[in-house]
Parts: C-alpha cells; sequence; structure tokens
C-alpha cells in the first residue's frame, strides 16, 4: 500500500483531519479518483496543485505510477521566476 | 539515456563566445520593440487614476472620431470571460485574467488598463487616449497585506472565499487561501530549546525591474489568423493564453520570439498581447504596443510585500530543535500569491525535525502580484536567516559553524514531505567557510553576514530539434526563449553528444509554428528541461548516423560506435572500416533514408534543488544610515555547470536584485493608493557604483535526474541576499532590522534609538 | 503640429529627416532611421539603455529633441563596429560573458567608449561612476567593469 499525505489544510478541509492514509494505488490519476471518491471535492483542489512521488516533484502528474511502497505527498502549485 | 557519469567532457564546462552575441554587442539584435511591420500603428492603454472604482460608464466616441485613431476598444470587446466559463486546463483563471488584461465592471489598483487605442502615431494615440470620457464610482482601497486580513477590510471580489480553513467560509473575503505544512510537534518541541527568537519582519512589494518594458507586435489577416512579435519568458504561453482569452484556435495564432530584455519572472504571463490583437483587428492594421516605464511599474507583475512572524528554537550546543513560520503574502488584485512556495522553502536549509509552516494570502488594490526569481522564496529566507543569526549571536557561536550542524543534505525531510536527495548545502557552507574574506579584518561600523538559501528548481515540458545540413553543421532548435545565455549552454550540450565543434552548432529558438512546446522560461528550468530535450534529440541524430553506417558497412548497428563525431567499427567483427563523420554520413543522407534529423518532446522530471550560501561585508556610516556593501561572496550548488560564465553570471545578477530588494527598492503608495514612485529614479535599483565584484563560486553536487548533472541556477541567487545584507547591517550595527527596505532613514532612526 | 526638416550627421553619414518637435533624438533614430540599436527603458534619461554621443558628448538619447541635432555630429552603436571587425570593448564583452540579455549592452558600449575616450586608465571605481547612469538589472555589473577594465589595459598596451 502506498504512503499517501495530503496538506494538512486539505485534511481538514476534507478528511476530518487525517492527513496520512494508506491506499493500494496504480498511478496519480487512480489515486485523485480514489481521494475523491473518500472526500467528494477534493479532486479538482488536488489537481491544481502539485504532488512528489518517493521524493521528486512531478510535472503534470496523471498517468506516473504510484509503488506499492512509494510515498505520495500533495503539495501547492509552485511556478518560477 | 546514455550515462554520462565519470566522461571527460569536451565541451561541457568551457566558456566559448556565445552564438547569438556580435547581434547583441552592435545593437542589431531585435527586441519587442524593433519590429516594424509596414502600415504599423501605435497601440496606447489608458490606465485608472484610482486603487479600487465601479466603471459607470466609459465614452470612447470622441477618441474615435479623432483623424488618426483607426480602433478604439474597451474591456466589452474581449470575450467574456466572466460568467463561471474557464475554458482549457492550463490552471489560469480566465475571468481573473482577462480582467487584469482589460478592466471589466471594475478597476482594481492605480494602473489598472480600461481602454486602448491605435492611431497612426504616437502623438495621436495620446490625445486620444485623453478623449475617452470615464466615469468612476471611488471606493474604499486596502493595500497593506494585514489590513486586508481583517475582517472589514474593502472587499476586492465576492467570488473569493477562503480555501484550506474550516468550516469554509460561507461569505467572501480577501483571504484566498490558508496553507499549512508540518512536520513533527514544534509547539511541544520548544520547551526543549534553551533559547527561543521570535521575531515580525515586514518588506515592501518590489519590481523585477527589467530594462526592457513589455512590447508587442500584432498583425491580423482576413482569415482569421495572426502573428505576433513579443518579447516574453515563454511565446508559447502567451500564444495559448490569447487564444483562450479571445476565443481563437490555437493554431491560428503563431508567436514569434523576440529577444527579450529581462524578464525574472515578470515575463511569464501575459499583460498586453490580447490588447494589440484586437487593436490590429479592428483597424485591420499592424499594431505595436509598448509600455512605458510608468506602466511597466504600475501596470505589470510586481512581487508581493508580507508580513512574516518567524519562531525558532536552539540547544546551547546551537542544535536547532523547532520553527515554526507564519508567511502573510500580499496578493494584489486578483489571487496568485506565492505563499505556498514560501512555506515550503523557507527552512530549506535545515534538517528540522519539528517545524511548521503557515502561509496566507490576501488581495489588495495593487497590481497583480506575479514571479520574480524563486517567487516565495526570497523574503522567506529573510526572515528565517535573521533569526538563525540572532540565535547564532546570542549563543556566542559562530554562524556558519551552527548551519553547517544543522544544515541539509541527502536524506533530509523538508517541510512539505520528501526527502532531499544528493544536493550541495554543506559543500556551499564549507566553500564559504574557507574562502579568503572570513581572514580580512572589520573595522568600525563594519559588519560581515551570512545566509543560506533554497530553491526547488522545476523541470517540465519541452521540446528540441536537431537538424544536420548536407557539409554536417548542424541547427539545434527549441521553443525556450533565451533569457540568459542559455542558446550557448544548448549549443555546448549538443555539441558533446554529436562530438562536433562548438562553433559547428547554431541554436535557434523557434516559433511556436516551427517547433514543440516548450513551457514558460521560468524555474530555472531551461539548461535542465530544455537542455535534456536537446540532449536527446542529438542522440536520436547519433543513433540514426549510426544505423545509417550499418547499412554502408552491411553490419548490425550494434557493430557501429559513436566516438568523437565519428562512426567507428565496434570491434573487429565490424570489419576493417575507416572512421565516417557526420559531416560524411550527412553527405550521404539522402541516398542512405533521407534527411537526418532527431527530435525530442519531453515533459522532464528529475530537477534537482539547489541551495546557495552567501557572506557579505557592509560599512553602515553611523550619520547617514547608509549601507555600502564592500564584499560578496556567493557560492552556489550548480549540478553541473554547462557554460560557467553565465552560471557565474545567474549569481552575481541575483545577487545584485537581492542587495536591491534589502536595501533601497520598495513601490510607495499613498493614502489615495496610488504608486508614487513609477520611475528608474524613485525606484531605486542598484547601479554600477553601488555594488563591489561579487566572487561566484560554482559547487559541483550532480543532479541524478539529468544526464550531465546540470541543477537550475537562475533563482536561488537571489534567496540569501536580502538575509546576508539584515545580518551583516545588525552585526555592523548592533540592531536587527525586521523592516525591508533597509533604507539609510530607518537604518539612522534604528540606530539613534538605540543610543 | 507641422514637422521639422533636420539636417545632421549620424554615424559620420549625411542624414535628412522630418519630425515631429516632440519626439526624442532616440523616437527619430529608432522610428525614422531604422537604428534600433539605441534601446528605450525609461524616457525619462534614468537608465542610459538610449545612450548615444552628441558632438563627442555622451548623452541620452531620450533627453534631447529630434529637432536639437540639426547640423550636429551623432554617434550611435551602430558605428562602433568597422571595416568588419568588432570594437575591442565589444569583442571583449562577448569574451568575458558581459551581457545576458543584452539590452542594456548597447548603452554600456557607447557609454564605455566615451570613457576611455576621455580616460584610457580608469581605475574600478572611476569605471564604475561613470557607469552609474547605466542601469543593468541582469549581471550585476561584475564582468561588465572587468571587461572594460580589461580592454582599457589592452588597449594601452597595444599603443
Amino acid at each position: 500500500m502506498a504512503r499517501i499525505v495530503l496538506s494538512d489544510e486539505f485534511g481538514r478541509q476534507f478528511a476530518g483531519g487525517q492527513t496520512h492514509f494508506d491506499l493500494d494505488v496504480r498511478d496519480v490519476r487512480h489515486l485523485v479518483r480514489t481521494l475523491d471518491e473518500m472526500f467528494p471535492g477534493i479532486g479538482e483542489q488536488l489537481e491544481a496543485g502539485a504532488i512528489a512521488i518517493d521524493n521528486e516533484i512531478i510535472p503534470d502528474p496523471w498517468l506516473n505510477p504510484i509503488q506499492p511502497d512509494s510515498e505520495v505527498f500533495f503539495l501547492p502549485a509552485i511556478k518560477g521566476g | 539515456m546514455a550515462g554520462y557519469e565519470g566522461k571527460e567532457f569536451k565541451w561541457i564546462g568551457t566558456r566559448p563566445v556565445r552564438p547569438d552575441g556580435v547581434d547583441k554587442v552592435t545593437g542589431r539584435a531585435t527586441y519587442g520593440a524593433d519590429m516594424n511591420l509596414p502600415g504599423q500603428l501605435t497601440g496606447r492603454i489608458l490606465r485608472s487614476p484610482h486603487a479600487h472604482a465601479k466603471i459607470l460608464s466609459i465614452d470612447t466616441s470622441k477618441a474615435a472620431k479623432l483623424k488618426g485613431v483607426k480602433a478604439v476598444i474597451t474591456g466589452k470587446d474581449f470575450p467574456d470571460m466572466h460568467n463561471g466559463v474557464l475554458p482549457g486546463d492550463e490552471g489560469v483563471n480566465f475571468h481573473y485574467l482577462s480582467c487584469n488584461i482589460m478592466a471589466w465592471n471594475k478597476v482594481l489598483y492605480d494602473g489598472h488598463a480600461v481602454a486602448a487605442v491605435a492611431a497612426t502615431s504616437a502623438a495621436i494615440a495620446e490625445e486620444a487616449l485623453a478623449l475617452i470620457d470615464v466615469k468612476y464610482e471611488v471606493l474604499p482601497h486596502v493595500i497593506d497585506v494585514d489590513e486586508s486580513l481583517k475582517p472589514g477590510a474593502p472587499l476586492l471580489h465576492d467570488d473569493i472565499f477562503t480555501t484550506g480553513v474550516t468550516p469554509k467560509p460561507d461569505k467572501p473575503s480577501n483571504v484566498v487561501q490558508r496553507v499549512q505544512m508540518q512536520l513533527g510537534d514544534p509547539d511541544a518541541a520548544f520547551k526543549d530549546a534553551d533559547i527561543v527568537i521570535e521575531r515580525t519582519f515586514k518588506s515592501k512589494a518590489v519590481h523585477q525591474g527589467y530594462i526592457e518594458p513589455h512590447a508587442v507586435v500584432a498583425e491580423w489577416s482576413e482569415d482569421g489568423q495572426c502573428r505576433i512579435w513579443c518579447s516574453s519568458q515563454g511565446h508559447f504561453m502567451v500564444r495559448t493564453l490569447t487564444a483562450r482569452l479571445l476565443k481563437m484556435e490555437v493554431a491560428q495564432i503563431r508567436v514569434m520570439p523576440a529577444e527579450i530584455g529581462g524578464g525574472f519572472g515578470g515575463k511569464t504571463i501575459i499583460f498586453i498581447e490580447p490588447t494589440a490583437v484586437l487593436l490590429a483587428r479592428k483597424a485591420e492594421r499592424p499594431v505595436r504596443i509598448v509600455m512605458s516605464r510608468d506602466e511597466v511599474f504600475r501596470g505589470t507583475g510586481p512581487a508581493p510585500g508580507t508580513s512574516i512572524d518567524v519562531k525558532i528554537g536552539a540547544k546551547k550546543d546551537g542544535t536547532l530543535v523547532a520553527a515554526t513560520g507564519e508567511f502573510r503574502y500580499q496578493a494584489g488584485a486578483f489571487p496568485g500569491s506565492p505563499v505556498g512556495a514560501a512555506c515550503m522553502a523557507a527552512f530549506g536549509p535545515y534538517a528540522l525535525t519539528h517545524v511548521r509552516a503557515v502561509g496566507y494570502e490576501a488581495v489588495t488594490n495593487r497590481p497583480l502580484c506575479y514571479s520574480y526569481r524563486a517567487p516565495g522564496a526570497p523574503l522567506a529566507s529573510f526572515a528565517v536567516e535573521s533569526i538563525i543569526d540572532e540565535i547564532a549571536q546570542k549563543l556566542n557561536l559562530d554562524p556558519l559553524e551552527l548551519r553547517i550542524k544543522n544544515g541539509s543534505k541527502e536524506g533530509t525531510q523538508m517541510v512539505y514531505g520528501p526527502k532531499l536527495k544528493a544536493v550541495g548545502n554543506l559543500e556551499c557552507l564549507k566553500a564559504i567557510q574557507n574562502h579568503p574574506i572570513n581572514k580580512i579584518p572589520l573595522g568600525p561600523n563594519q559588519g560581515r553576514g551570512l545566509a543560506a538559501g533554497f530553491w526547488f528548481n522545476l523541470g517540465g515540458q519541452s521540446s528540441a530539434v536537431v537538424n544536420i545540413a548536407e557539409d554536417g553543421t548542424a541547427t539545434i532548435m527549441t521553443g525556450s526563449p533565451d533569457i540568459g545565455g542559455s542558446r550557448a549552454s544548448m549549443a555546448l550540450m549538443a555539441a558533446e553528444v554529436l562530438g562536433i565543434d562548438y562553433t559547428k552548432v547554431r541554436p535557434i529558438v523557434g516559433d511556436t509554428a516551427a517547433v514543440g512546446f516548450c513551457e514558460i522560461t521560468h524555474g530555472s528550468r531551461v539548461t535542465f528541461a530544455t537542455g535534456m530535450a536537446i540532449i536527446q534529440a542529438a542522440e536520436d541524430v547519433v543513433l540514426q548516423c549510426r544505423q545509417r553506417v550499418a547499412k554502408m558497412w552491411e553490419v548490425d548497428v550494434d557493430a557501429v560506435k559513436w566516438e568523437d563525431g565519428h562512426a567507428l567499427p565496434a570491434g573487429a567483427n565490424a570489419g576493417d572500416q575507416k572512421p565516417l563523420s557526420l559531416a560524411q554520413i550527412a553527405a550521404k543522407a539522402a541516398r542512405t533514408g533521407g534527411p537526418l534529423v532527431g527530435s525530442a518532446a519531453i515533459n522532464a522530471g528529475g530537477a534537482g534543488p539547489a541551495f546557495g550560501v552567501h557572506i557579505c561585508d557592509v560599512e553602515v556610516d553611523p550619520e547617514t544610515g547608509h549601507v555600502t556593501v564592500l564584499r560578496y561572496v556567493a557560492a552556489q550548488d550548480a549540478g553541473k555547470a554547462i557554460h560557467p560564465s553565465y552560471v557565474e553570471g545567474q549569481i552575481q545578477g541575483g545577487v545584485a536584485q537581492g542587495v536591491g530588494w534589502a536595501l533601497n527598492e520598495e513601490y510607495i503608495y499613498g493614502a489615495d493608493g496610488r504608486l508614487q514612485n513609477s520611475g528608474f529614479l524613485d525606484y531605486r535599483i542598484p547601479v554600477a557604483s553601488d555594488l563591489p565584484m561579487i566572487d561566484a563560486i560554482i559547487l559541483e553536487v550532480p543532479n541524478p535526474g539529468h544526464p550531465f548533472g546540470v541543477r537550475g541556477v537562475g533563482e536561488v541567487p537571489i534567496v540569501p541576499p536580502l538575509g546576508a545584507i539584515a545580518n551583516a547591517v545588525a552585526r555592523a550595527t548592533g540592531v536587527r532590522m525586521v523592516d525591508l527596505p533597509l533604507t539609510p532613514p530607518k537604518i539612522l532612526a534604528a540606530i539613534d534609538a538605540k543610543k | 503640429m507641422s514637422k521639422f526638416h533636420i539636417s545632421t550627421t549620424v554615424n559620420g553619414e549625411a542624414v535628412e529627416y522630418l519630425c515631429d518637435p516632440r519626439q526624442t533624438l532616440l523616437d527619430v533614430l529608432r522610428d525614422e532611421l531604422n537604428l534600433t540599436g539605441s534601446k528605450e527603458g525609461c524616457s525619462s534619461g534614468d537608465c542610459g539603455a538610449c545612450s548615444v554621443t552628441l558632438d563627442g558628448r555622451l548623452v541620452c538619447s531620450c533627453l534631447v529633441l529630434g529637432v536639437e541635432v540639426q547640423g550636429r555630429a551623432v554617434e550611435t552603436i551602430e558605428s562602433m563596429a568597422s571595416d568588419e571587425k568588432l570594437h575591442p570593448l565589444q569583442q571583449k564583452f562577448l569574451e568575458a560573458a558581459a551581457l545576458q540579455c543584452g539590452f542594456c549592452t548597447p548603452g554600456f558600449l557607447v557609454a564605455a567608449k566615451a570613457l576611455l575616450e576621455k580616460n584610457p586608465n580608469p581605475t574600478e571605481s572611476e569605471a564604475r561612476y561613470w557607469l552609474a547612469g547605466n542601469l543593468c538589472r541582469c549581471t550585476g555589473y561584475d564582468k561588465i567593469i572587468r571587461a572594460v577594465l580589461e580592454t582599457a589595459a589592452d588597449m594601452r598596451g597595444s599603443k
């Protein structure tokens, strides 16, 4: 099961304060869908931000695979200058 | 991807003259305002003189009748983006973007565009603007972020409901979002501290200060296609956003990248391009719009002012035990302030088990806040580095040793979750520790300041094509605007992979019809991501060459290897063949399969975050409060410096901007909400006599995510200078300054108060 | 407003143009004479991107009117290279990577040339103060100053 970590404010806003989840998901798309089923409305918010999988920030995450021992963090959107 | 670890490079790391250089030193290079099309009209924009007002009516009839005026437009000429329809998924709110480019029914800042004209001369266009009659109902305004966060502040929008708070608000406010990230339990961990220091820091909005104002030429043709020449950090972005805003098909627009005179993030979004297109369509003639310097300050995208609380606790021996920060960032008239990145980057240089970063963003009646080199990080770093320095001072510890003791390294978990891979923080600290500046004795009123900084660096979408001509010379093309010398780096990387001389590689920035999509030039991504695309495209050419030669020698492709720009037999079984150069293979291209073209289109992951450590000496005049920067040294991990001179240039330029941010630069608003210093005389950026030589030290801890080990370098250098300067001033004066910029009157008042 | 007919010398050649009395010399150079090497950064004489020489004196062309140069001599960046060769300053700027976006570069080159013609052996401080009227946002001035000082040394050495 992959370790999924929501940001604190999403945890509070959507998941009753819980931020850490162990989920069986194939890729980012599957993960966001799964979370949106658990917490309706969170999907759109998550897609507006960024994701780090196994310590790497992924640009435009969607089909990126998530391994059973992966760690996934949801991050705010980052712009450069 | 072929591994290059341990390889001796022939071109990477050298310092040849950049391929686009001669045009730049002779004045031939064409920037946005240098383009002249036959029949071209001059466009000018009318801007609001009020910080916040309803637009009751706009009467353009007199202006339209003026001889020489060929088109007049207002917000109502733009397609309606204001009723919940948001086309595309580029992550852009088109309602806000459209409003910013031309006001819809409200003006939200002094300088907000309300109308535009196109005329046969600049003088006539200016006259026409004066004939446009706008009736406003002035509303109360709010400029300061802390004021805007309070309930009851004048409301800018009725559709902002704060995200990230519970319960979800049922009334709109100016508070866009709250973000939070945390490791461990800092509140409990503070109890273990022998010393806790807590302060509030404030800063003002600053501008990127690029010397070239925004400029665009737009041409419309009767079949609905349009061509745009403009200076931007991303002509594909210009194409996409202009198309979406004007409800055109993306491929109907062709954007030609002019040379760009600086951007630093301020040209990663559009301000005047759709306006020029609409004017050109209405006038049926090309239209050029060039912003004045006043318009650049009032009507583009400066970096936000902030109000920041930081609290850090440490043990007597300097071990940091806990840290918290609350980062309150202005957002200008529309949401988009980089407070999330601020929270992520603030504590980056430190390995902390118990840390929390909270961020708030509030809209204010100011121009749209936009990106400025490591957006969000410099001010967060200023606050954190100031507290770290004060802890070192109070514990009587060496500030550099304190940072080494607590320094982030491979495996350190960042407050936003992921752990760092191989990074160069400690290497930078050691480089500064060993620098001869430390031996220079300081005189009266002088102080030495130190600061570390961190930035993630980005990857993203890049495309590249490598075309081999019949004589073996190469034209390489990408879609990344060159804002700092990246064409030289592209050519070096292609030369290295192809194995040909750097002078035989001509790099081009292709327009949107000529090359595949490239994301904006931001996030220190070009040498990394577009470089990776170039490498892959060149490797594609090398593979094709091997395949052609395999056919010529009637062997398997595995029997052909590539070395130094030549195809060679990989072993005895390939037969006794003479090496074939790229030129020889290219000469036979038509007969062996056709043109030799390599291409790549990627979405690059694996960007390597980077660290910088700066140390500087300042002297503070006790009678005037004026700060002179005597010496400045900046060490930075570049992963692999493709062209070291341009890496040094990025470091030195970022330092200069940071020094200006720390000492002089600020947006000054009157009580009426109008900008008072919209020119280079009163918005004081550093000049040559303000700065010493800047010693840039490049460290190279390779980024495992890039074939040559490249890390982005453009943004890190602006992160430490604010803290380094403030810490040096604190050491020189004995007073901790917390309110940027550190102008002479403020320093003098602080020195006098201390007496 | 009717236009004025101006006869002047630009980069050693006699030129004539019509201009509105409100047009600056910078406007005229760029829009009437197609000499777009001089750049507009501020139009208020603060950034030096429009630097030219007028009768040998360094000026901001945005602070000179197009009608003011009747019968005088203007030199712009376009005249710096000659006989198919770059001026030593131009060559050194390239070798020393003393430019990044290049927008301020024409102004710096014109100003630096004027400096070296007046003072062939400037100190670092003299060079910095002479060039304080030219703004650069990309380089932090380090490589620009080094290029000017090295060129000065080269030009002294080759005499």
